[in-house]
């Protein structure tokens, strides 16, 4: 079925996106790899950090990858579910510190 | 998922050719076979054999959710005396270095101390593969001291430092005895830095994924153990969740065995395939029959060149230089680090 812009069996596509610009596709592959190697954080901080960006850019995809990924580097529920409400804090904190803004201009129009 | 074994519930699976044939049967991206093959381990041949496995049969007092034997209290299948000391025999004959107990529960198999002490006795390093739970149960008492006058090296299966992932694998309980399991250990030395008391833990994945590295996975363990329940150990295994028996049944009954299979496909790791563990060991079970490994044992997958053979016409020469009998559940032991009962191998 076609009938929704995001479909499972496409995750395991994503190197076709290589075929169009190949030498950026292999740019972007290297580059993205050695991010997620150990270094100063380990392989599965990285990957928490994955999940709860994965949910503020509200990718099907990358959550799906991610919650695999987490997984797989050992993390459980709980800590996953904290990332998460991490992502979602800074999603809500972001949209209250906006309302400075809007007092700002409340305040400037009822002077 | 049931509370008993698919023996018990007397499921399809149970049949181990019907387990081979489910596996048989999924499309997936590539062969084992021909991953050992690009790979120019084709055929895969053993190196030694260094351990002798024994499978002392499935009796066990757990039934836990991923288990590969699909043991269970009600279980007949036990080692007689008689292939128990053609185990023996064998040890002794060929000195092989390392006896590895496994099972079901060894604790319950009423001959375990005289295989051990029989092991001891001609020099054998001993690896008792134990549940921790049935050392609270009133026959396994003293069985902790009389491991430990032995310097048998424990290897216990935990596969969360958490109540929550550990019962949802092992039932409901597991978790809090296991612990007390663990202390008790503790307490006469096994895990202790120093005292020459080996004892390991082996965490598979409370689910269908893989294990995670190991050797970061046993930071974080040894600081929670401790931390939270004063618990210590030597060194963490981690274990790739086979598809077989009841794990293949929770893959099937959950609709995770397609992708899973694929994961282990996709994960296949050259470095991981040079070595596994059945190119080291082979693997008896309680009736006798010599198989590559435990999980070939399982799926009743016989040595490739000598089908028939056991512990009675034991043959090092040639099982030293086998064919390695493999399927696509081989795809679990090599997916990315790699997985053995002594953890990663790669």
């Amino acid at each position: 079925m076609n009938d929704t812009y995001y479909r499972p069996q496409d995750l395991p596509r994503f190197g076709e996106i290589g075929e169009g610009a190949p030498e950026l596709w292999q740019k972007f592959s290297e580059w993205y790899g050695a991010v997620f190697r150990e270094g100063a954080l380990s392989e599965r901080e990285k990957a928490l950090i994955a999940l709860a960006v994965s949910h503020t850019v509200q990718c099907p995809y990358c959550i799906d990858a991610y919650t695999q990924a987490c997984l797989e580097k050992g993390s459980n529920e709980e800590q996953m579910t904290e990332a998460v409400h991490v992502a979602a804090a800074i999603r809500g904190g972001s949209a209250l510190v906006h309302g400075v803004q809007m007092r700002n201009v409340a305040h400037r129009l009822q002077r | 998922m049931g509370e008993s074994s698919l023996v018990g519930r007397a499921h399809g699976l149970a049949n181990p050719a019907v387990q081979r044939a489910h596996l048989e049967a999924l499309v997936l991206p590539r062969r084992f076979e021909g991953a050992l093959a690009d790979s120019t381990l084709m055929p895969l041949k053993a190196l030694e054999v260094n351990t002798l496995q024994v499978n002392v049969g499935k009796l066990c007092n757990q039934t836990c959710r991923h288990c590969h034997v699909d043991a269970g209290p009600a279980r007949t299948e036990v080692m007689s005396l008689e292939v128990m000391r053609a185990c023996l025999d064998v040890l002794e004959r060929y000195d092989i270095p390392t006896l590895d107990v496994t099972g079901g529960a060894p604790e319950i198999y009423p001959h375990l101390r005289e295989l051990i002490d029989g092991a001891f006795n001609v020099g054998a390093h001993v690896m008792h593969r134990c549940n921790l739970t049935t050392l609270l149960t009133g026959p396994c008492q003293d069985l902790p001291a009389f491991l430990a006058e032995r310097r048998v090296e424990i290897v216990a299966s935990l596969p969360y430092y958490l109540p929550k992932q550990t019962d949802a694998q092992r039932g409901v309980g597991v978790f809090e005895k296991s612990i007390e399991a663990l202390r008790l250990l503790n307490g006469i030395g096994y895990g202790r830095e120093g005292s020459g008391l080996h004892l390991h833990l082996v965490t598979n994945p409370v689910g269908a994924f893989l294990p995670a590295g190991q050797s970061s996975l046993a930071q974080d363990w040894k600081r929670e153990l401790h931390r939270r329940y004063g618990v210590e150990f030597n060194d963490l295994y981690t274990i790739t969740n086979m598809p077989i028996a009841r794990f293949l049944e929770y893959l099937e009954d959950s609709g995770n065995l397609q992708p899973y299979m694929e994961r282990l496909v996709q994960a296949f790791n050259p470095q991981a395939a040079a070595g596994v563990m059945c190119r080291y060991l082979v693997s008896v079970s309680w009736d006798g029959r010599i198989y590559d490994c435990d999980f070939n044992q399982m799926l009743d997958l016989r040595i490739a060149d000598h089908p028939g053979m056991t512990i009675f016409d034991f043959d090092l020469e040639r099982l030293a230089l086998r064919r390695i009998a493999t399927g696509q559940h081989c795809f679990g032991c090599t997916a990315g680090a790699g997985s053995s009962c002594g953890g990663a191998v790669a």
